[in-house]
């Protein structure tokens, strides 16, 4: 490396090996990384959770010491030096280092204190943040008492009070609604562009990742790839598509397209499903259809989760030849392709309104659930879906209007009524220090099993869930897909005809998702209705129907290709499903601003 | 019904025996505590540190003397020779007790005259200085009735103690009973009032509570452990103090386990309570302190309920470990029969009935 | 290491008291928990029996026996109940309706008149030994005036031979309040110091926030010396409190020079943060940490602190654990200064060991503090 393009490094890391040492077991954070981050760039960190991520960041301020190899920031290696970078960078953890019962002036008077900030530069550099992450007009409000995305902007703001030359964001993004998420990216190239600043910083979105410089992608602490987003999506050009079938079910469709010997990865997207084919073999699109009557194909552009998934499954597929199909997890035979028949409602939702004191946390909800559906409440945090799922629950009473679920209202009905239910909440709650094997007793003596039907239900989840190798295992240290393999299989365990699934997919691995949502499915075809939460945006396209919700409200109802072509506008012809939610919250804003 | 109770109490138990630092908690310190707290806690004064300046060269103050340094009770530290050498001695404490003969003492018991000593007591523990006190009256009682005898003179009226159920009045009797009852409530709160919050904070009660389990079901399932645990805990102990500190056990046992029986179901109906309340695992933490505190403290396990003013007294009825106190307590010491702790036992199963019924209520209540 | 910058330190504590006042549980900690167990305490715990149920069985009235039950029901000490039959009073005692019986016998006046004399049957319910010993020296007590006063109006010499002069010092009246009240005092504050710096550091661990401290130029001394200062001062204020209430409420004499006993107080509340810090610092986790500081601080303060308990007349090896308890220290100190006054010989060793505490314990956070995340 030239001496001139050595200053242009801001972090580098030279073979970095990090271990954690739980207990008897050892975790691997990150084995032989190395990566340099240009100055006066996005750099973005991509990643599933416990890819590695955090450790990185962490490793790169001092705040950790590495197992093997070389870090440098600015020229000064951070193991000896860690004082010294720590002053000249900024770091915004995972939960922003705020102080929650401090005000948003507070908060910033303790990190320009900290960082030595002079009292006379203050004014004018406070002033300033104020004005670039808009909030100006809350200084004397309580941090707490902020929403997710302004506490993402004074965490940000507060590592900012001193200009530090590299910023590293840690999962900034995370629980905060798509306008925030689009503010947060302005802020950030601004300062990129006026303060010359480096930013690194790291995402599980992938959709995100398409707006940096350069991405480095880290799968289980090693570097799978890197380099500008095209670079990478490039290798994928030709390889995607996108098919329909008018008249099948899309979850059929995507079912027997997945399974046609060219096809890499197939999945639900509104009224079509996206395709990803092998690499090598240059087929013919048609080919990729498997000669499913009726249906029609057209290349589409790569995305980067394209290019993600597809390195995985190439990574993970050599030795398997092909990807395995996860089984269906019943013991029936799935009902013949076509819509399920629709039996009228299941779960029923009218005015239905949630109150906390003065706030309101669900307004005058009002949605219908077909048997057999899958029914997605799409929203950021604090949209008011897990209120809304823990009223159906009969877990909270509703302040004012009617739910009804299998034409019960859980919160008065018998004991026996909650047996028609399975319920899978935000954190995958297990009994922590339990087996695989304990939980699942637990859970299926709850539903009142015993003896040889108990037996078999047990052996029949560890089976369709592929827990059988980890069955001794305590569930907290199953990784966090197994973790959600498991809690289904719990919620699971008695057959129920509802499933209600809180979240189920957060910080879960793309391969992971796809593969709970191929089960989903799999359940769906059999009659089962399932209500699903998410803030994934690409998810809310396998639902049959969604709710959008935000600050309490439902902003919209109907299937994913509905509520697109709702907002379609000059500026987006073709909107997705983030811009179609970005349209909708900024009509309510200026409804709300019009009255 | 019972398999679902069944299944939850394994969970229990699982869950909490599973985590080596609770189960170290529930299992460590009571017994280690008992071994400490069972030779700590007693009010009986052993070696009291004491000095004698002696200003008679007479026989009968040297006979004194000797009774004090032949008391087992007793051991001499010092022997000032003036005045001024006394309260140092006395301030710096190293010596609880001073004993000062003057000049005249032997001249005055041999003329019939009253001999007078001077008994100097450091105060500063009042309730040490008291039983020292009673100490030194019991030796001079006994050098009165001997020089009495060896001189003739006439006895008019001489008292006869017998103590009942502790001839020898060792306050650690009194004491392990009491710390057998300390612990258990120690015990059986901790496990109980951070069940409910431990589960809603990692998520699972609500999981809990979509399945067809009953809030009493629930309840059940989540005070046997805590039921059992005592049971256990509550053997070890009383083992450890009939064989270890050879406390007397005189009583029927089913009286005492039946008085254990509505402890824990009393204790346990407490820390159930505190745990649904509980939000999080902390306010618990702090809910289990707040109530262990006074109700050690107000039990009479130390100092007697009597010696409170009255409406203190009152306050202390709703104290369960008041009642299982004076069940322990006349069990081992007294052999108090079933029928004559009646009263003791329908108030403990008052409290635990009140208490779980209220749990029970704010489990579906206290959900947000 | 860069050097103290007070700019930072001030910044920190400016923090911390913020977050004081913002959360409302340590003002309760700090304030209503000392008051509540003063007031709890401070009447609760008594070893001065009064009106102890007696029962007094004279089976044949006279005279005599009338003037020495005179002596019971004159005394504040006694509540006496007058009986005939002896069975009667003795289901009463195992009933524990009395604490006592005194018994004379039908020949009572006629065997006061015989040499070998009248025996008065003391029968004590011995199970709570200490209240018995307490009542057999009131009982002796009324024996011992009631020979006196026979002996004055026969006009004879004093029946007792050797009569004790007993100079009670620092107590004279022997009021158990004056000295629980300063053990108590000690007690709450090793709760109080405890429990407000046990949760502080676990707290900023769990809420993220320690993180991002870390990553300023602050150093951990600062960290450490921010979270001190703060709780420092309003343990100060709590044990001005106490000391207050103890003054004024329960009428307890301070002998010694206040500025004495704050200094005491104050290197005190240095070991008590100290030990609340540490376990703080170890735990990084609240639940934990207040488990630990519970635990290590409520009971052995109450029971081994010399508190209640004569640490003298423990076995030996006990005697080597309390050595080890910061309390015991502070107890000692105190009830020195406040009845006794300032006795050099105590106060010194005390201090002393409880600067050894404070610097251990203060020493140990500072060193297992580190500015990483291992």
């Amino acid at each position: 490396m030239s001496p001139d393009a050595a200053a242009q490094v801001v972090l580098e890391l030279r073979d970095v090996r990090k271990q954690f040492v739980a207990g008897a077991r050892t975790l691997t954070a990150l084995r032989s990384v190395s990566l340099s981050v240009r100055r006066g760039c996005v750099t973005g960190l991509i990643g599933p959770d416990g890819a590695g991520k955090t450790s990185l960041m962490r490793l790169a301020v001092g705040l950790l010491e590495p197992d093997k190899g070389q870090i440098t920031v600015l020229g000064r290696d951070v193991t000896r030096e860690a004082q010294a970078v720590q002053a000249s960078v900024g770091y915004m953890p995972q939960r922003f280092g705020l102080y929650e019962d401090l005000s948003v002036q507070e908060n910033l008077d303790l990190y320009a204190d900290l960082q030595g900030v002079p009292p006379s530069s203050r004014a004018s550099r406070n002033g300033q943040l104020m004005h670039m992450t808009g909030l100006a007009r809350f200084t004397g409000r309580l941090a707490g008492r902020l929403s997710g995305g302004m506490k993402q902007k004074l965490g940000l703001a507060c590592t900012l009070v001193r200009a530090p030359e590299l910023l590293l964001l840690d999962e900034p993004t995370v629980g905060v609604d798509p306008v925030s998420r689009r503010e947060l990216w302005q802020i950030v190239y601004r300062l990129v562009r006026e303060e010359r600043m480096t930013v690194l910083l790291s995402t599980a979105y992938l959709d995100e990742a398409e707006r940096c410089d350069e991405i480095v992608l880290l799968h289980e602490g090693e570097i799978l790839g890197q380099g500008r987003p095209a670079e990478l999506r490039e290798p994928l050009r030709g390889r995607t598509f996108s098919a329909s079938s008018p008249g099948r079910s899309n979850r059929a469709f995507q079912k027997a397209l997945a399974a046609v010997p060219g096809v890499l990865d197939a999945v639900i997207q509104a009224d079509r499903v996206r395709i990803v084919a092998r690499s090598g073999a240059q087929l013919a699109p048609d080919r990729l259809l498997g000669g499913i009557e009726g249906a029609t194909i057209e290349a589409v552009e790569p995305r980067l989760e394209d290019a993600f998934v597809a390195m995985l499954r190439e990574r993970a597929g050599a030795g398997e030849g092909r990807e395995r199909a996860p089984p269906s997890p019943g013991g029936a035979s799935p009902r013949d392709a076509g819509p399920a028949p629709r039996r009228g409602p299941v779960i029923e939702v009218r005015n239905v309104s949630r109150q906390f004191g003065q706030f309101y946390a669900v307004r005058n909800a009002t949605f219908d659930v077909a048997a057999g559906e899958v029914f997605g409440l799409l929203g950021p945090n604090g949209a008011g879906k897990s209120t809304t799922f823990r009223m159906l629950c009969g877990l909270l009473p509703a302040s004012a209007g009617v739910l009804r679920v299998a034409a019960l209202d859980l919160r008065h009905a018998a004991a026996a009524a909650r047996a028609r239910i399975g319920y899978m909440s935000q954190k995958f709650s297990l009994y922590g220090n339990l087996s695989v094997r304990e939980n699942l007793r637990f859970f299926s003596s709850a539903y009142n099993m015993s003896g040889a039907r108990q037996g078999e239900r047990i052996e029949w989840a560890m089976e369709q869930f592929e827990l059988a190798a980890m069955a001794e295992m305590a569930s907290q240290d199953l990784s966090l897909g197994h973790k959600q393999r498991l809690a289904m299989a719990c919620a699971l365990m008695h057959e129920p005809e509802i499933l209600f699934l809180d979240e189920p997919t957060s910080g879960v691995d793309p391969m992971a998702r796809r593969e709970f949502w191929s089960r989903i499915n799999a359940l769906a075809e059999r009659g089962v209705t399932i209500l699903v939460t998410t803030h994934f945006m690409e998810e809310a396209e396998y639902c049959d129907r969604l709710a959008i919700m935000a600050d309490g409200e439902v902003l919209a109802i109907g299937s994913p290709a509905e509520i697109k072509r709702g907002q379609r506008s000059e500026g987006h012809p073709d909107p997705t499903m983030e811009d179609a939610f970005i349209a909708l919250i900024e009509n309510r804003a200026r409804g709300a601003a019009a009255t | 019904m019972w398999r679902r109770i069944n299944a939850l109490m394994i969970k229990e138990f699982l869950a909490l025996l599973k985590d080596k630092r609770s189960r170290v908690v529930v299992i460590v310190p009571p017994l280690v505590q008992l071994l400490i707290f069972g030779y700590a806690a007693t009010f009986d004064l052993n070696r009291i540190p004491f000095a004698v300046y002696n200003e008679d060269p007479g026989l009968a103050s040297r006979e004194l003397v000797a009774r004090f340094a032949g008391a087992p009770n007793f051991h001499q530290v010092a022997t000032p020779s003036s005045d001024a050498e006394i309260a140092p001695l006395v301030d710096s404490q190293r010596a609880l007790m001073v004993l000062h003969i003057g000049p005249e003492f032997s001249r005055d018991l041999a003329a019939g005259r009253p001999g007078a000593v001077q008994v100097i007591v450091d105060g500063r523990n009042s309730n040490t200085a008291a039983i020292l006190l009673g100490y030194v009256t019991t030796i001079a009682d006994g050098f009165n009735a001997d020089w009495m005898r060896q001189t003739g003179g006439a006895v008019t009226a001489r008292l006869e103690v017998r103590a009942w159920f502790n001839p020898n009045l060792e306050s650690r009797w009194f004491l392990v009973p009491g710390i057998v009852g300390l612990l258990t409530l120690l015990v059986t709160t901790l496990v109980t009032s951070l069940s409910v919050a431990r589960e809603r904070e990692q998520g699972t009660f609500d999981q809990l509570l979509v399945t067809p389990f009953r809030p009493v079901e629930i309840l059940i399932g989540k005070a046997l452990p805590g039921f059992i645990i005592g049971f256990g805990e509550l053997t070890a102990i009383v083992i450890i103090a009939t064989l270890w500190f050879q406390v007397p056990l005189r009583g029927e046992l089913s009286t005492l386990y039946a008085g254990l029986f509505l402890f824990l179901f009393s204790s346990l109906g407490v820390g159930l309570m505190i745990s649904s309340l509980a939000v999080t695992q902390q306010q618990g933490l702090l809910g289990a302190f707040l109530f262990m505190v006074p109700s050690v403290m107000l039990s009479g396990f130390a100092t007697p309920i009597a010696n409170m003013p009255l409406w203190m007294q009152h306050v202390t009825l709703i104290n369960p470990l008041r009642y299982f106190l004076v069940i322990i307590r006349g069990v081992f010491l007294q052999g108090t029969p079933f029928h004559m702790l009646a009263s003791q036992f329908w108030p403990m199963a008052a409290i635990g009935l009140v208490n779980l019924t209220i749990a029970g209520f704010l489990f579906r209540r206290r959900l947000y | 290491m860069s050097a103290l910058s007070r700019m930072r330190l001030r910044g920190l504590v400016r923090k911390e008291f913020y977050q004081i006042l913002r959360d409302p549980s340590s003002i309760a900690i700090a304030f209503l928990l000392p008051v509540f167990l003063l007031l709890i305490f401070g009447y609760g715990i008594s070893l001065d029996a009064e009106h102890v149920p007696v029962a007094v069985v004279v089976e044949q009235p006279d005279v005599e026996t009338a003037s020495l039950a005179a002596r019971f029901s004159g005394s504040s000490y006694f509540a006496p109940v007058f009986l005939s039959d002896l069975g009667e009073a003795e289901n009463a005692l195992r009933e524990r309706r009395v604490n006592a019986i005194v018994h004379l016998q039908q020949d009572f006046s006629r065997r006061l008149r015989r040499t070998d004399g009248a025996p008065i049957q003391l029968i004590v319910n011995g199970t709570d030994a200490n209240t018995a010993r307490l009542v057999i020296g009131y009982v002796q007590g009324a024996w011992q005036t009631w020979l006196e006063q026979r002996a004055a109006e026969s006009g004879v010499t004093p029946g007792t031979p050797l009569r004790i002069d007993q100079r009670v010092w620092f107590n004279s009246e022997l009021r158990s309040r004056n000295y629980l009240v300063p053990g108590l005092i000690a007690i709450i504050m090793t709760l109080i110091g405890a429990l407000l710096t046990a949760l502080v550091m676990a707290r900023e661990w769990e809420r993220g926030t320690m993180e991002a401290l870390m990553v300023t130029p602050v150093t951990m001394g600062e960290v450490l010396l921010g979270k001190l200062v703060p709780y420092f001062l309003l343990g100060l204020g709590s044990m001005a409190l106490s000391v207050a209430m103890g003054l004024w409420l329960f009428k307890v004499p301070l002998l010694g020079s206040p500025w004495l006993l704050f200094g005491v107080s104050a290197l005190y509340l240095l070991a008590a943060l100290g030990m609340g810090l540490l376990i703080s610092t170890v735990a990084k986790n609240q639940f934990v940490a207040g488990m630990v500081a519970i635990i290590t601080t409520f009971l052995p303060a109450f029971l081994l602190s010399g508190f209640i308990f004569d640490i003298g007349s423990m076995p030996t090896v006990v005697q080597v654990i309390t050595r080890f308890l910061p309390a015991r220290y502070f107890v000692a100190s105190l009830q020195t200064l406040f009845l006794a006054g300032n006795v050099w010989s105590v106060i010194l060793p005390n201090i002393a060991a409880l600067t050894v505490f404070a610097l251990l314990f203060l020493g140990t956070s500072r060193c297992l503090m580190h500015k990483r995340l291992e």
